[in-house]
């Protein structure tokens, strides 16, 4: 590349953002002048157009092509054989089951370990810091927090010296180590540990924030009560945030069952730890079999509706309530 | 008041200034070659074009597209085409998804036979023209012009080439301790003992890891296997599941490649045991053999830029150097020569005058020589002169591609189609080196055969 052709691509992006000012400007300009019969119906309809447009485009339009796929063979007939293959080959029914174990373990772990954090450091001296330290893996990302994890997993054969923390410690301790990513079903526990690292920060900062939204004329009510501080969490913190609660495991679930980048940079989906998600990559352009790809986004799809359905209720509940 | 205001938009600026300055640094200011210091008189037939672009992908990064960038510079000098070459190492996953939005480049080099009949599948190919059709006769043998070719129309040459199959050992060790190269596999199999047997280290180093294509070493010994002990016939209908992926005969190569990669005598030289075959990297498994707990290592002929990590020339790579790779033996004495290998197809997406004088230029002798003059790979091209080579192991390789005996044969899981060739037959392998039955394994990897 040359210094011309780099001022020639910083002057197509001051053009593209001058044309696109342009073009809002514009469209602004109309809908204030829109005749004045109906012109909240123009207004509304014509702020919508970019976000519909953009959710048909990227969104539905998609999900329905993806959809027909998943019904399809290479050669574009309808079959049923994608789902077949699914649910009958020993690699795919894995990929599942791992699926579900994710799903069972690192929301709620992260969950409640989150929340114990947030209660225990709260109005505790350097509140900030302890925050702040929980925090931090959320700021790496999901192929960072991989690789720096595998290092901790780490093994080295024999009398070689082990570099990998869990090795090491395993050896000093007496132990032999062991190939951790390698064996199953202890690599899938080791994998979804990494979600929960990174997981457990988000959290800890959203049901912090939501405890301290706790009236302190309820707790001091059930103080004056004689309840103890267990029964004043379990009767008074935890309905207090249940809205908080749902948010923030139903945001950490679909995070999970999307997860993706920790099991391809930690094990590529070998040795037993493939996960929906990955399997939908490798075998739609990996392995070029778009149809089973599909198939299982679809699979996805479904594992994630009732999560949103559940959160969505939840949260109209709560404002019902109010 | 003033000081404010003129502080707002000069944040900005200055930013900008700035990082438009740091970006500066990006470019490397490439002074346009002067057309008269080039000797045009090759390049005359393909003509000359006025501001002609031709955009080309391919999985070559690094050194090896510069010199790729360097090897058609006079080309572009004198045909006035502009090549942009753009390498990635997620090409080949990408490709059909460009293809099919019409995004491709005007022209891809395709390191898988199977995925240029995809692609020719969709209709997304356009065929070679004449010049590049008579270059492929003129110079290539018949089995590789078949690679670019699909339904009886022609589609593209091909490009560079890497032999597999070599076993790469330490000159010293065998001088020192007699050991002769063998000429059959039982002879590996017995020096392989031999070695097992004076105790000091175990005879093979194999590594499998290679990030999310892990497992793909493995699939290259058993492609040598499937090749050296039923022959070409029985390979061909294997690679196209003329016979199922559970025969018997896979089942035979496969158990022949277990004696050495399951067995915790031969591996892991250096390395530790069986289970750390799949951890090792494969760029780094060979080195053992440098310090001497090693001395087998199967690698295809591209692994000798692998022996020196550091860049330099620390290890040398010849017959009385410190490394060197013997091809993996027929399995009989008598038995003609027969060697795997891969390389890439050159295919176009757009059908312009430039592009095709681009891929006629590619696909002759003047642009094989040009760019294995400058080191590190090899084609099979017939007009190239393997003296130009930069290696002792090149020229070699060379002559065994140009030997009109040598019976040559794609890298099978290259041609496979990509739900076994590029998934179940990698994770196959590593499946089975962790401990599953070959039988088990033949069976998953031939359950995810497409029905189409």
């Amino acid at each position: 590349m040359t210094t011309a052709d780099l001022l020639g691509k910083i002057l197509q992006v001051v053009m593209g953002l001058a044309v696109f000012a342009a073009v809002v400007g514009l469209l602004i300009f109309f809908i204030d002048k829109a005749p004045k019969k109906g012109r909240d119906y123009w207004q509304l309809g014509l702020f919508l157009l970019p976000g519909m447009l953009f959710v048909a485009i990227g969104l539905v339009y998609p999900a329905i092509r993806t959809s027909l796929l998943a019904f399809q063979d290479n050669s574009g007939d309808w079959t049923l054989d994608n789902f077949i293959w699914m649910f009958t080959q020993p690699a795919a029914i894995r990929t599942l089951i791992n699926t579900v174990i994710w799903v069972a373990l690192a929301p709620i772990i992260s969950t409640v370990i989150g929340l114990a954090y947030a209660v225990f450091i709260d109005k505790s001296r350097g509140e900030r810091y302890y925050k702040v330290i929980l925090f931090m893996p959320i700021a790496i990302s999901f192929v960072g927090a991989s690789v720096i994890w595998r290092f901790v997993y780490e093994y080295r054969s024999g009398d070689r010296e082990q570099i990998g923390l869990l090795n090491a410690l395993v050896v000093a301790f007496g132990g032999e180590p062991v190939q951790w990513m390698q064996t199953a079903p202890v690599n899938t526990i080791l994998l979804i540990v990494i979600m929960i690292w990174i997981q457990t920060g988000f959290a800890m900062v959203l049901l912090s924030a939501a405890i301290k939204g706790v009236p302190t004329e309820q707790i001091e009510a059930a103080q004056l009560d004689g309840t103890n501080a267990w029964q004043r969490f379990r009767n008074v913190t935890v309905p207090g945030i249940r809205g908080s609660l749902v948010v923030v495991f139903t945001t950490i679930s679909i995070a999970t069952l999307k997860v993706f980048d920790i099991v391809r940079t930690m094990t590529a989906g070998n040795f037993d730890t493939s996960v929906v998600a990955n399997e939908m990559y490798t075998q739609a352009f990996r392995a070029s079999e778009i149809g089973r790809g599909s198939a299982l986004a679809l699979i996805l799809f479904v594992f994630v509706l009732p999560i949103i359905i559940y959160n969505v209720n939840v949260l109209r509940k709560q404002r019902e309530i109010r | 008041m003033r000081l404010t205001r003129h502080r707002r938009w000069m944040t900005p600026v200055v930013a900008a200034a700035a990082i438009g300055l740091a970006l500066t640094a990006c470019t490397g200011d490439i002074a346009e070659e002067d057309a008269a210091d080039v000797d045009c008189g090759p390049y005359e037939e393909y003509g000359t074009f006025d501001g002609a672009d031709v955009t080309v992908g391919g999985t070559i990064l690094d050194i090896e597209a510069d010199r790729l960038n360097e090897s058609w510079a006079d080309f572009e000098t004198c045909t006035g085409i502009d090549v942009a070459y753009q390498g990635s190492s997620e090409f080949e996953a990408q490709i059909a998804v460009l293809a099919e939005g019409g995004n491709a480049p005007d022209v891809g080099f395709i390191p898988q036979p199977g995925l240029v009949q995809r692609l020719a599948d969709g209709g997304w190919l356009i065929p070679g023209s004449e010049a590049v059709e008579a270059n492929a006769d003129e110079w290539w043998s018949e089995d590789w012009k078949q690679y670019g070719t699909h339904d009886g129309t022609f589609y593209g040459a091909p490009l560079m080439a890497s032999i597999k199959g070599y076993v790469w050992y330490s000159v010293a060790e065998f001088e020192e301790k007699g050991y002769e190269i063998p000429a059959t596999l039982d002879e590996l199999t017995e020096l392989s003992a031999t070695i097992a047997a004076e105790g000091d280290h175990k005879p093979w180093c194999v590594g499998l890891e290679s990030g999310d294509a892990t497992g793909w070493p493995g699939t290259d010994w058993v492609e040598d296997y499937m090749l050296r002990l039923h022959g070409p016939d029985v390979y061909d209908q294997w690679v196209t599941h003329g016979i199922p992926f559970n025969d018997p005969q896979v089942a035979e190569a496969f158990d022949a490649v277990g004696e050495y990669l399951k067995n915790d005598d031969m591996v892991n030289g250096g390395i530790g045991d069986v289970s750390t075959l799949v951890t090792e990297a494969f760029q780094t498994a060979g080195l053992p053999i440098i310090d001497g707990s090693c001395s087998l290592h199967h690698q295809a002929s591209f692994y000798e830029t692998f022996w020196n990590p550091e860049g330099g020339d620390e290890v040398t790579v010849a017959s009385d150097g410190d490394v060197f790779g013997f091809l993996l033996p027929p399995a009989e004495a008598g038995d003609p020569l027969s060697v795997t290998g891969g390389g890439e197809i050159v295919v176009a997406f757009r059908e312009a005058e430039e592009v095709e004088a681009y891929r006629a230029y590619l696909s002759s002798d003047t642009w094989a020589n040009n760019r294995v003059s400058l080191g590190g790979v090899i084609s099979a091209n017939r007009g190239l002169d393997p003296e130009v080579a930069s290696s002792e192991l090149l020229v070699q390789s060379i002559e065994i591609l140009q030997d009109p005996e040598t019976t040559f044969r794609f890298d099978g899981s290259d041609l496979m189609p990509g739900a076994v060739g590029a998934d179940s037959f990698w994770k196959g392998i590593v499946a089975w080196v962790t401990g599953q039955s070959t039988a088990q394994v033949l069976d998953t990897i031939e359950a995810s055969w497409p029905t189409s």
